[in-house]
């Protein structure tokens, strides 16, 4: 049976009946992705708030028994404070001027290429090889010892690959009329990177720098292999052991008691907090300089 | 201060592929000069020699001289910067700086190239923006962002842009191509008035807009695919619309080809 093309038919049975298949499955796929999702901050807020008071968030574990209640993570989330921030110190320097060089003068070098392999590398490395490579390096080789700073250094070599590959997507969305516009005033190259195209991808740039942090702030293995373990307060990243949430969430649970237990998941609500309140904090920034906000 | 350019004998490429092929001409200062031709047969090229954009482009090179007065634009010494400071340019679609008001685009030349006092900045922004004839529709939003005016507006702006660091020469590379007819009157107009101060070179497709707008018409052609872009012949627009010597530029006009 063959239809003429030029006579308008209604919408078959068939393809109704795709058409709803395929919504059905489209719509399981979300609820299957969002299922973890929900489930964790469930969870995580469930068991953590047993324990997330103001002792917790103002009190270090020292002279806290085996079996005591009590206690904190105040030493945890300083140390997390200073270590994601030194990383974030070296990481962005870093990365930002390499997706610049990549995108504003690479341009087919040679350099550029290898460069950009070797970024492609290091996103795959795990993150436990970036620990040990310090460990070897920091604290064995150069005798440094744990510190604070051996673990941002871990962190920074996790965080860069990614800093790199997000700025240099959005210096690449900035679109190259812009660049001409500004050469055709006679602005240098270096003043046109620095006053329009970077003004320009200022918001995708901090969305990807906060990511690159979220996604470092919950790292274990290189903090344990460099930052190790402490139940004081270290307010010094340069020298001696410090803590980290996620090093500190790992120690409480590996205790046998109910209170430590409780500590760990008021540990992990923290953390999720923090990197919460990052991306809100990053939101905010792109929104007071979106360009759309005075409209 | 308008300013006369000489061309002789200019070739351009892209990387091995040559562009434009052996361009000589004179662009009258205090006029208007149109560039037309097909697609593709480098008018467009030739103008961005014209403030050394071209060189912008990876690979792509220059050889020949443009004399603009008595300065060699490409001598080794000259600074391509200082080129584009003295012949500006306008593009085919409009692109004001998103992250800028639309005060802060037309003062982007003059803030980007160095210090410059608020009231002096002020002074010169307005006078552009008159002068661009769009004073009178942005004067109660200076503030707001350049990127929610209509395109014949931001195309307008981006002329006031190009005026406010007062170069001697415009460079409009098809600047009417991307908007409706009545943006393009009020752009035309605009080429008009501006004329009095400046030497422009306006690249076109519209012929009616040419024999309009223009003084003098260059017109290009190439000689067939892959090879360069060349200048057939270059005249006062009413001769070359009425009785042009070459019969390519004839055929073009009359719509035989193109």
């Amino acid at each position: 049976m063959t239809m003429s093309p030029s006579v308008i038919t209604p919408v078959s049975f068939n393809r109704r009946l795709k058409n709803r298949v395929v919504q059905g499955l489209v719509w399981l796929a979300f609820i299957l992705a969002v299922i973890p999702l929900i489930s964790v901050i469930w969870l995580v807020v469930k068991n953590g708030l047993a324990r997330f008071d103001t002792e917790f968030l103002t009190h270090s574990m020292r002279n806290i028994g085996a079996r005591d209640a009590g206690g904190g993570a105040y030493h945890a989330i300083l140390g997390t404070l200073e270590q994601v921030g030194l990383a974030t110190l070296i990481s962005v320097p870093v990365g930002l001027l390499t997706a610049i060089y990549l995108v504003e003068y690479g341009q087919g070098r040679r350099l550029a290429r290898s460069i950009s392999f070797f970024v492609d590398v290091m996103t795959g490395i795990p993150s436990v090889v970036a620990g040990l490579f310090i460990l070897a390096f920091w604290v064995l080789v150069l005798g440094l010892g744990y510190s604070g700073f051996a673990g941002a250094l871990a962190l920074s070599i996790l965080m860069m690959p990614t800093v790199v590959r997000s700025t240099e997507e959005m210096l690449r969305l900035v679109p190259n009329e812009l660049r001409e516009a500004s050469y055709a005033l006679g602005v240098p190259k270096w003043k046109t990177i620095l006053r329009i195209v970077l003004p320009t991808a200022f918001t995708g740039i901090i969305t990807g720098i906060m990511l690159a942090i979220a996604r470092v702030a919950g790292e274990t293995a290189p903090l344990l292999l460099t930052v190790f373990i402490t139940d004081s307060i270290n307010t010094d990243p340069f020298t001696g052991p410090q803590m980290g949430l996620p090093l500190y969430i790992f120690d409480q649970m590996g205790r046998p008691n109910d209170t430590a237990i409780d500590r760990a998941w008021a540990g992990a609500l923290t953390l999720i907090l923090f990197v919460m309140l990052l991306n809100l904090a990053a939101r905010i920034i792109a929104w007071w300089r979106s360009p759309a906000k005075g409209r | 201060m308008a300013k006369q350019i000489e061309v002789s004998d200019l070739d351009a490429y892209y990387g091995s592929h040559k562009a434009i092929e052996g361009i000589t001409m004179t662009v009258e200062p205090r006029s208007v000069t149109a560039f037309i031709g097909p697609s593709g047969c480098g008018k467009s090229t030739f103008l961005r020699t014209l403030n050394r954009m071209h060189e912008v482009i990876p690979g792509a090179r220059v050889q020949g001289k443009i004399m603009l007065e008595d300065q060699d634009l490409y001598d080794k010494d000259v600074d391509p910067v200082s080129v584009r400071r003295t012949v500006g340019m306008v593009f085919q679609r409009p692109n004001p700086f998103p992250t800028m008001s639309i005060f802060d685009n037309v003062a982007a030349g003059l803030r980007l190239n160095g210090r410059i006092s608020k009231s002096e900045a002020q002074g010169i922004v307005e006078t552009s923006l008159k002068d661009a004839n769009l004073w009178n529709e942005v004067k109660d939003r200076l503030n707001k962002p350049g990127s929610g005016l209509s395109g014949g507006q931001q195309q307008r702006l981006c002329i006031a842009r190009a005026i406010a660091v007062s170069p001697a020469v415009l460079l409009m590379d098809e600047p009417c191509s991307a908007l409706d007819p009545i943006s393009t009157l009020a752009i035309e107009d605009l080429i008009a008035k501006l004329k009095n101060d400046y030497t422009i070179v306006i690249v076109t497709h519209n012929m009616q807009q040419a024999a309009r707008v223009s003084d003098r018409t260059a017109f290009f052609n190439l000689a067939g695919q892959g090879q360069p872009g060349k200048l057939v012949e270059m005249d006062e627009t009413s001769k070359i619309f009425t009785n042009p010597t070459q019969k390519a530029t004839e055929d073009y006009i009359t719509g035989r080809f193109g």
